[in-house]
């Protein structure tokens, strides 16, 4: 039974305002956390700060993202739809800013311990790779570009489902013992993946009972 | 004539809801939804307490045990001439995971820690075993004042006053038997007092309680000390209240707080880094900029004082944290195999 007789839909001014909030807030609180950290108002050790939230942030962005084409399936509204690329792009803003935090005030642009740490670190390794993916992501993430690639734009924007478990397995790496705060990120991140993992399945079984 | 009225729904006895279950619905449905929410919003509320936090979280400064200012001596050759890291960053940064793995965590949830009844066994390889109370934990040794570098494990360092008395006087005090090789350590085993016990989600999933060792040499090294107090009065919780190690040309894991329990032994004891990661962990733990953690240099280090984010605090690390008087007791061990 239809929830509602039509589905919800937004005027153009209440799209545009719901972006300004999102602008507002996401470029609001990275600038807060810069401002607060240079006049030493993030604590002991604002580095430390600064690193955690750019870096978690980037993932609940990145889950949001993930989250929101199950949201518009289930919703009665596909409206959720128009604010992915947005989000999408926050993500990898702000795991740009958790990398270049890492190397001017964490390892403050000593660039021969910059270079040994990316190449000689498995889990700043598994973090890079990350990085560049999302980095591929952004770059192509223009409408005008999504229309010229056709069929390839879209395979190449699901390695977003490689980024997510790279991603949290560099959170769940940097951490000294396994039990903290990434485990609920696992959870969630499958919470919100299987509704995909069970069409995933679903065909891999379609097509093993094809050939046979 | 009107039908007799049935019920459609029966309801027994054991189906009526518990009353102080019924009474307190409105909390124990709140309770749940802030479990939910607060595991994922607990690293922000951190950062932007201003955002998040209302007064339920506000310190509970009557139930706060007050800190006791200590009498001691400053002898000179412990006054060192570098920065001292503020109190306040000194009793707000800490890793004590029995108290949760953030680094604010201690400092929260130790406030109501109750430590006035605290007993400090020492026995193992010892002719005269002894048990220090409370009160002689602050009193049967004179206190002396040492300003320490304290380097971590995870490359930033702090510069703290430390109080206490050395680690060798205790020893001597119990008369190690001949056959007596290590020390062994161990923190408050009492998950009521200490939700990381209680919890692996709060206290990181490592063993408890928490264990450290020294060989006797390290442990009656005049440097090694049992400190009960910083900046001037007593140890706060998140600081290891009542009575902790410090042992300054270690990486801090080695520096056990809270501690009820010193054991000379004829073995090498187990220790609880060690026993979660090997690899990463070593017995010595001794500082060393030569060798690597395995997934972060420790060649340099920050430097925790004041100044935010433009502060370059970034410094090299030097072999023993600096504490050169402490080569001999390694001569001839390869330490990057005894790391």
């Amino acid at each position: 039974m239809p929830l509602l007789k039509k589905p919800v839909r937004l005027s153009l001014w209440q799209r545009r305002g719901t972006k300004a909030v999102i602008h507002i807030m996401a470029i609001g609180y990275l600038a807060w956390l810069f401002l607060a950290g240079l006049s030493d108002k993030l604590g002991p050790d604002p580095v430390e700060v600064l690193i955690n939230e750019t870096g978690t942030w980037a993932i609940h962005f990145l889950l949001l993202t993930l989250s929101l084409s199950p949201m518009a399936k289930n919703l009665p509204s596909a409206e959720p739809m128009q604010f992915r690329r947005l989000i999408g792009v926050y993500t990898f803003v702000y795991a740009l800013a958790h990398l270049l935090t890492y190397i001017a005030f964490e390892l403050q642009f000593d660039m021969a311990l910059v270079a040994s740490e990316i190449i000689s670190r498995p889990y700043i390794v598994v973090g890079m790779t990350a990085l560049l993916l999302l980095f591929i992501l952004t770059a192509t993430s223009f409408k005008t570009l999504q229309r010229k690639m056709g069929r390839n734009w879209q395979r190449l924007h699901n390695t977003i489902y490689i980024i997510l478990p790279l991603a949290l397995l560099h959170f769940s790496w940097s951490q000294k013992t396994f039990w903290q705060e990434p485990v609920w990120y696992w959870l969630l991140g499958l919470l919100i993946m299987s509704p995909r993992i069970k069409k995933w399945a679903n065909k891999v079984r379609a097509n093993r009972s094809g050939s046979a | 004539m009107a039908k007799p009225f049935k019920p459609s729904v029966h309801l027994k006895d054991n189906d009526v809801t518990d009353e102080s279950v019924y009474v307190n619905r409105r909390t124990l449905l709140k309770s749940l939804g802030f479990v939910g929410a607060s595991t994922l919003l607990a690293k922000s509320a951190g950062a932007a307490g201003w955002f998040w936090e209302d007064d339920v979280d506000a310190p509970k400064s009557e139930l706060k045990p007050q800190l006791k200012p200590l009498k001691f001596t400053q002898p000179s050759q412990f006054q060192i001439n570098e920065t001292r890291t503020p109190e306040d960053k000194v009793t707000t940064y800490n890793n004590f995971y029995e108290f949760g793995t953030g680094k604010d965590d201690p400092a929260k949830n130790a406030t109501e820690f109750q430590t006035n009844s605290w007993t400090l066994k020492v026995d193992g390889l010892v002719k005269k075993p002894f048990v220090l109370d409370y009160e002689s934990l602050t009193s049967r040794f004179p206190l002396e004042e040492r300003i320490y570098r304290l380097r971590c494990v995870e490359a930033w360092s702090m510069v703290v006053p430390w109080i206490g008395f050395e680690l060798a006087a205790l020893i001597k005090q119990a008369e190690p038997l001949m056959s007596a090789k290590y020390v062994a350590f161990e923190t408050l085993y009492d998950p009521e007092q200490m939700p990381g016990q209680r919890s692996r989600f709060v206290g990181g999933g490592i063993e408890y309680p928490y264990v450290e060792g020294l060989r006797l040499d390290e442990a009656m090294h005049p440097l090694t000390l049992m400190s009960v107090g910083l900046y001037g009065k007593t140890l706060p919780a998140q600081n290891g209240a009542p009575i902790r190690l410090v042992v300054p040309w270690k990486y801090g894991f080695k520096s056990i707080k809270s501690i009820v329990r010193i054991r000379l032994t004829d073995k090498q004891p187990p220790t609880t880094w060690n026993r979660l990661a090997s690899n990463e962990y070593g017995f010595y733990a001794n500082v060393n900029p030569q060798v690597a953690h395995p997934r972060w240099s420790q060649a340099s280090e920050r430097r925790i004082t004041t100044g935010g984010l433009l502060a370059r605090n970034r410094i090299d690390t030097q072999m023993f944290n600096g504490y050169q008087e402490v080569a001999p007791l390694y001569s001839g061990m390869d330490l990057s195999r005894y790391y």
